[in-house]
């Protein structure tokens, strides 16, 4: 993900300034990039590098430890963010679906953010609404059934258009079994 | 090392430091013993292949060679029911993630898997679990050798060598569960990587995930 304009002096102090009272030990790491990812909203790779050297632990190894967390995003939270229901629920009813449509819609994968940032994509355990399976919450707003049509209609009233042609040809995709 | 002990292993006795590992007690003196995960210059063994399983003379359990202290008196068989078949599912689950096809590995003459299969009486085939789908993923961006993760076991050697050794730190564990792996920073390719093409961790791997382009077993 390139970085937006003053973002790089951003990411600097930021790190800068979670070092200053921060102990240097590799213990430290998980603590230490909480508090990056706070300031930040999430882990550049600039950050996890100014961290490794300022630890002396090889950046791959903080790149592990942000990859083996959840808790963890490598991504800027996009202007909007739409997390889709993977829950057994949502999951049985498509799910991966709405998923796979907010894939090809948005151009972007999970856990990923487009190139405007406007929107971030991830995948969510249960929400708690199962009924309404297959669920999206975007912006914390809770959208039940969710079919491939309303992943357009969500996109539009964010001010997507969908592409004409595309709607054609994938609609009657979605007909043919 | 301190003073010396004397251990039996499969009813030989043997003299040992106290402390060393049984794994490199038995290899020394000619005892196999399957293992992947273990160097002899690393501290703190990772013990996470669970091939070195070994039966303890008044332990009810088998346990690791590689992490077990030689002490005055110890006795150890190194086979036995439970720890075959241990050792059998051990095997298998790191067969399952495995791409096979070893006649095409340039590996073939140099394999750990395949000496513990010999040595063990193993089959190189899955019969209880499934193969898990393995995309084909090589990194050849480096001029002398290759990166095969399909046949990678994530033993670790490579990344406890490229970072401990040659002090390098290209290489490490990224990602959890079924996409854990060994990657670099970013997952870009080692070329990219701050990797010296020392070749320190081609001699560690003990499959054909790491090889020299020139020097596989075909030449
Ligand atoms: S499974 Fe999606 S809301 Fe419960
Ligand atoms: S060698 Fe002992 S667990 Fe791998």
């Amino acid at each position: 993900m390139s970085l937006i304009e003053g973002e790089e002096e951003l990411i600097r102090n930021g790190v800068a300034e979670a070092l200053l009272d921060h102990d240097r030990a590799r213990e430290s790491l998980i603590p230490l990039l909480l508090k990056v990812q706070g300031k930040l909203g999430y882990l550049p790779a600039l950050a996890m590098e100014l961290i490794a050297e300022a630890l002396q632990i090889p950046a791959v190894d903080v790149y592990g430890l942000a990859t083996f967390y959840n808790r963890f995003r490598l991504n800027p939270p996009g202007k909007h963010q739409i997390q889709v229901c993977m829950g057994t629920a949502c999951y049985m009813v498509g799910g991966d679906i709405a998923l796979d449509c907010f894939e090809r819609r948005l151009e972007i994968g999970e856990d990923e953010t487009t190139p405007d940032r406007e929107f971030s994509l991830e995948r969510v355990a249960c929400v708690g609404c199962c009924t309404m399976a297959p669920v999206v919450v975007v912006d914390e707003l809770v959208e039940g059934h969710v079919t491939p049509t309303r992943v357009d209609g969500i996109l539009l009233s964010f001010g997507r258009e969908i592409p004409k042609s595309a709607e054609k040809t994938e609609q009657e995709g979605e007909n043919s079994p | 090392m301190s003073k010396k002990v004397t251990i039996t292993i499969d009813g030989r006795e043997i003299e040992a430091h106290e402390g060393e590992k049984v794994l490199w007690v038995a290899l020394d003196n000619s005892i196999f013993i399957p293992n992947l995960c273990a160097l002899k210059e690393k501290e703190h063994p990772s013990g996470s292949c669970r091939l070195c399983y070994v039966q303890v003379e008044g332990r009810p359990e088998p346990v690791t060679a590689c992490t077990l202290a030689a002490k005055e008196g110890l006795s150890v068989q190194t086979r036995s029911p439970q720890v075959d078949r241990l050792v059998k599912s051990a095997f298998e689950l790191l067969l399952s993630n495995h791409r096979l096809g070893c006649g095409r590995c340039p590996r073939r003459k140099s394999c750990a898997l395949l000496k513990i299969a010999r040595e063990r009486g193993l089959k190189m085939r899955l019969s209880r679990l499934s193969a898990l789908e393995l995309d084909v993923e090589i990194d050849e961006s480096p001029e002398t050798f290759a990166f095969d993760r399909s046949r990678c076991l994530l033993c670790g050697r490579c990344v406890w060598i490229c970072q401990e050794v040659a002090r390098v730190g290209a290489l490490g564990f990224t990602n959890r569960g079924i996409t854990r792996r060994v990657g670099t920073f970013r997952e870009v390719s080692l070329a990219q990587s701050p990797c010296t093409e020392c070749g320190l961790c081609v001699e560690a791997c003990p499959s054909g995930a790491l090889y020299f382009k020139e020097k596989s077993d075909d030449k």
